[in-house]
């Protein structure tokens, strides 16, 4: 730990190029072959008894995953980032949600009377990576569509309520804003629903309508599978558009793909890492669960 | 030749009645910010503020009382609303907001007297909880108290 801090505050260390495949080296904890050959038997078994962390695990906290951009990635501070992520894990619960589950978020608030205020909203977007993971809520309040951006590892958080685990169709529900508003109305009293233990994360295929346009954004060239009606609202001419724009080789390129995505050995490696501190903390939400006394159901004004 | 020429005749026909139906045309762009000549949306009870909403026609701003002349909530605005100058207090914005703070689908404006003090009864949007510190950082003890706007509102978000 002294020596990362050490590293970390070095910014010679930090900017050169040369030293960069050095100081990772240091960081997953893998000695170097050409250095000591005698030394890697031993560090093939050290190797094997890595905990494996379960394959879903990029989806259940897709934000202790870098950015893979190479101009966003430090090693080091990924790894500061992820211990601190752990740490604030440890304080509250923050549980296992996608786009498209129903959250309700308590924060504390200055401004607000009784010092809390409390959110309720369909996530609609999660974004970054890191500690500065953020995700997006959605609802209609009083006739009002308002939408509220959270950090997930914000300190001032103090309570992350799951109301609805479910997946939509699409990675990104930002389509919302331009449809009607009954497929992002929810009662702000709603009542959690507990889903059976080791039951799959359901999957809502909700089709949503949108409204006539202007839309904030082009919607029919992004390929969404959950709109019904895009095909009749836009004319002849945004149509020949559409096609237009589409990119069919896409899927063909690997290049492409290769930068968007952390290769599946780096995810390896950094679950591996977090993986016996998460395991626990799994463990110990699911202790909790099971001794959750019955509440009295409320009646939903 | 016949059936191409009724094949185009019909796709016009098609364009035009989707143009009336869905309102595709507007005769300027979308303001994504509270500048001068941007439209607003009035969220309290006032008489000219609901006629003016229910007739199809919402106030421009006319004006930002600020130093940077892009209104953020908060800020005092004036509006031409029905032929006439309406002072106004911005109480929610479409545009990007900071961590925690609600973004809204419209830019809401509640109209007011010189004095600071709401020309309705009631405000039936919420409201973001920010403004409260806003609001009462801003009012003095002898002039504008905003503070009764913030009495009339039913919710803080």
């Amino acid at each position: 730990m002294n020596l990362t801090r050490r590293i970390a505050c070095n910014p010679f260390i930090l900017k050169s190029h040369g030293l960069s495949s050095a100081h990772f080296r240091l960081l997953t904890s893998k000695s170097d072959p050409l250095l000591e050959p005698a030394l890697a038997s031993s560090q093939h078994s050290t190797e094997a008894r890595k905990p494996l962390a379960p394959p879903q695990y990029r989806f259940v906290y897709p934000e202790f995953l870098p950015d893979p951009n190479r101009v966003y990635r430090n090693p080091i501070r990924e790894k500061l980032e992820r211990m601190d992520m752990i740490n604030r894990r440890t304080q509250i619960d923050i549980p296992e949600f996608y786009v498209g589950s129903i959250l309700a978020v308590t924060s504390s608030d200055p401004h607000a009377a009784g010092k809390t205020s409390r959110f309720l909203g369909i996530c609609i977007q999660r974004k970054f990576c890191g500690l500065r993971a953020e995700f997006v809520l959605r609802n209609y309040v009083d006739n009002q569509g308002v939408e509220i951006t959270y950090q997930l590892y914000d300190p001032t958080i103090q309570k992350i309520d799951i109301i609805r685990l479910e997946k939509r169709l699409d990675s990104e529900l930002l389509y919302l804003r331009d449809a009607y508003p009954e497929y992002s109305t929810f009662d702000l009293n709603m009542e959690p629903e507990i889903l059976p233990e080791g039951s799959p994360v359901p999957l809502n295929k909700t089709m949503v309508k949108l409204k006539p346009r202007p839309w904030e954004q082009r919607w029919e060239r992004k390929n969404f599978v959950g709109v019904s009606n895009i095909l009749e609202i836009i004319n002849e001419k945004m149509t020949k558009q559409m096609e237009d724009h589409k990119k069919p080789w896409e899927k063909y390129d690997l290049v492409m793909e290769y930068r968007k995505t952390i290769p599946e050995e780096e995810q390896q490696e950094i679950y591996a890492e977090v993986y016996s501190q998460l395991h626990e903390l799994e463990i110990h939400r699911r202790k909790i669960k099971r001794s959750r006394s019955f509440i009295k159901p409320k009646k939903l004004g | 030749m016949a059936p191409q020429l009724s094949g185009s005749v019909l796709s016009t026909l098609r364009n035009q009645i989707i143009r009336t139906n869905t309102h595709t045309i507007h005769t300027t762009a979308a303001c994504n910010e509270i500048r001068k000549l941007a439209r607003l949306r009035v969220v309290d009870n006032s008489t000219i503020g609901k006629t003016a909403m229910a007739e199809g026609k919402p106030p421009r701003c006319i004006h930002v009382y600020n130093k940077t002349g892009v209104g953020l909530v908060g800020d005092k605005v004036l509006v031409a609303i029905k032929g006439q100058m309406k002072r106004g207090i911005l109480v929610g914005l479409k545009a990007q907001q900071k961590t925690k703070v609600p973004k809204f689908d419209s830019n809401n404006v509640v109209l007011t007297d010189d004095d600071g003090s709401p020309l309705g009864t009631r405000i039936h949007a919420p409201l973001p909880s920010t403004l409260r510190t806003i609001l009462k950082e801003k009012s003095q003890k002898k002039g504008t108290d905003y503070t009764k706007l913030l009495a009339i509102s039913t919710r803080f978000l």
